[in-house]
């Protein structure tokens, strides 16, 4: 479990606000009601299986998607009606580590974390690399800057997408996935990482995953996604001792008995036809 | 029956009309951010990189020479073979090098660049900016406050506009060298003949037809294949069909444009 307790991190003005949000997908209500809140350092995990609507409530938070209902605030501000200026000085207190890094591949490692600084700000040369060694380092992945995307393994590009993520120190982070397609080892370090880094950079964190064991090592609280509802938000222990039918399940990895209705069955099966 | 295949007919057409109503709104705000980007980028901290630009000045220009000089240079002779063997029946071979040289600078030079670079470049173009939707590479620059268009679309943008005219001139010069060659074997026609008949046929505004066509061709170009790269989805399948969408839409659209264009100035 993370290090920092629930109640010690919950101060201060949230840094991610999202009231009654709602969400379609081509036209299919994906989110409905979310409201939720993120703490100067804390680190909350957003869970839950798929087709729960998690990544959709993720890029609703980046503003990649357009929200049909409710508001997400991030440091205060209503991202919806942000200009453009507004949204860089917005983004450059926000890192994003993407599901598959999300590296461009035509740049080398080091190109890539320094991307950022090369955008925005005048630094000379020599110092946004030193700039980007340093997160690399922190990252682990010091010495291997030269190494094109194509050349690292899984844990390599998720780590150097971190790096990436760090190297405006942002104040927030987004994780989509972090230990998805990774064994379990490699999995561990990564979670450690993280709560290493929150530590270090005292920055808030925001994970979606659905690795029951990665989210319980790492998160302050829980907000557990169920076919776009929220169906609660609390700490690892109130989430261990809910009662709710549908979170044990999750918790269990119980397999839930569909009811079956013979005669919907057969006109599935048979397109509707006599 | 009949009545319900109509029907399935108007709604496929409106839908047509509509994705494509759609597909040129998203090509003139490509267009619209694109300029802002280049003109207004550095007044905004956010200038469009001239490394990148160059980069991509290579890509679109100067690779595609050889395959322009070769195309533009068998144009120019099979164009000259051509108008010898249909003025010889009227004794007017003389008039070969005026009608050639006209038609080469007006349509066929700028005609041969677009098509030549909307396969190379188009198709490329397309295939990159889908994959990197595909990966999220698009969403990891709109997340770091970089503006996808400014960063992979303007300097594509203002490459196309500064090279499709310079590879042009190359079009031409090249189709005048292959028909200069058929004409000294066929009609005996020495290179200062051949250079002097040129020049008396030619007028500036000949030139800048070309020219003009060869930077609006250099433009749809830019924007079809991005436009479709960006719209790419469903996978492999899907990033396919985008790039071959992009390069048969921009030869497309270069054909008509250039009919259109051909109609309001000479008739």
């Amino acid at each position: 479990m993370a290090s920092m307790s629930a109640s010690k991190v919950l101060m201060g003005e949230p840094v991610v606000e999202v009231e009654s949000l709602g969400a379609t997908y081509t036209g299919i209500p994906v989110l409905d009601d979310i409201s939720l809140r993120v703490y100067p350092g804390e680190i909350m995990v957003i869970m839950g299986g798929s087709g729960s609507g998690k990544s959709t409530l993720l890029r609703c938070l980046l503003g990649l998607h357009r929200p049909s209902a409710g508001r997400v605030r991030l440091f205060g501000q209503d991202i919806s009606g942000l200009g453009v200026r507004q949204w860089v000085v917005l983004r450059k207190k926000m890192g994003v580590a993407f599901q598959g890094g999300a590296l461009f591949n035509s740049m080398s490692v080091g190109e890539n974390v320094c991307l950022p600084l090369r955008e925005h700000t005048r630094l000379d040369p020599n110092t946004m690399r030193i700039m980007s060694r340093m997160k690399l380092e922190m990252v682990n992945l010091a010495g291997f800057e030269h190494l094109m995307p194509a050349q690292l393994s899984g844990g390599m590009l998720k780590r150097a997408a971190l790096a990436r993520a760090l190297v405006m120190d942002p104040a927030l982070v987004f994780f989509d996935e972090p230990s998805a397609g990774l064994d379990p080892v490699v999995a561990a370090d990564l979670d450690e990482l993280i709560l290493r880094i929150r530590r270090a950079m005292q920055i808030s964190v925001v994970v979606v995953t659905h690795e029951l064991e990665s989210a319980f090592k790492i998160a302050d609280r829980i907000t557990v996604l169920d076919q776009g509802r929220i169906l609660m938000t609390g700490s690892v222990e109130e989430l261990r001792n809910s009662d709710i039918p549908r979170v044990q399940r999750l918790l269990t990895r119980t397999f839930e008995e569909q009811p079956v209705d013979p005669e919907a069955y057969l006109r599935r099966l048979t397109g509707g036809a006599d | 029956m009949h009545a319900m295949g109509l029907r399935g007919f108007t709604e496929r057409l409106g839908r047509r009309f509509a994705g494509g109503v759609e597909d040129f709104g998203h090509g003139a705000m490509l267009l619209g951010e694109s300029l802002f980007w280049i003109l207004l980028g550095r007044w905004w901290q956010q200038p469009v990189r001239v490394r990148a630009m160059v980069a991509e000045m290579m890509q679109v220009g100067v690779l595609a020479i050889p395959v322009i000089a070769i195309l533009a240079f068998a144009n120019g002779a099979m164009m000259a073979m051509q108008g010898i063997y249909t003025l010889r029946d009227f004794g007017a071979e003389s008039q070969l090098v005026a009608g050639v040289a006209t038609a080469v600078t007006r349509e066929f030079g700028a005609l041969i660049t677009g098509i030549v670079v909307a396969a190379r470049s188009g198709s490329a173009i397309a295939a990159r900016i889908g994959t990197m939707q595909m990966t999220q590479e698009v969403d990891a620059l709109r997340v770091m406050g970089i503006s996808p268009v400014r960063y992979l679309v303007a300097p594509i943008l203002a490459a196309l506009m500064l090279m499709m005219p310079l590879l042009t001139v190359l079009a031409d010069s090249m189709a005048m060298v292959g028909m200069a060659v058929i004409s000294a074997l066929q009609l005996n026609m020495g290179f200062a003949t051949f250079v002097d008949q040129v020049w008396r046929a030619l007028t500036p505004g000949d030139v800048w037809q070309g020219l003009a066509k060869s930077f609006i061709f250099g433009v749809m170009i830019a924007l079809i294949a991005a436009s479709n790269g960006f719209n790419a989805q469903h996978g492999a399948q899907g990033l396919g069909r985008a790039t071959t969408r992009s390069v048969v839409l921009c030869i497309c659209a270069i054909v008509v444009t250039d009919m259109i264009f051909t109609f309001f100035l000479i008739l």
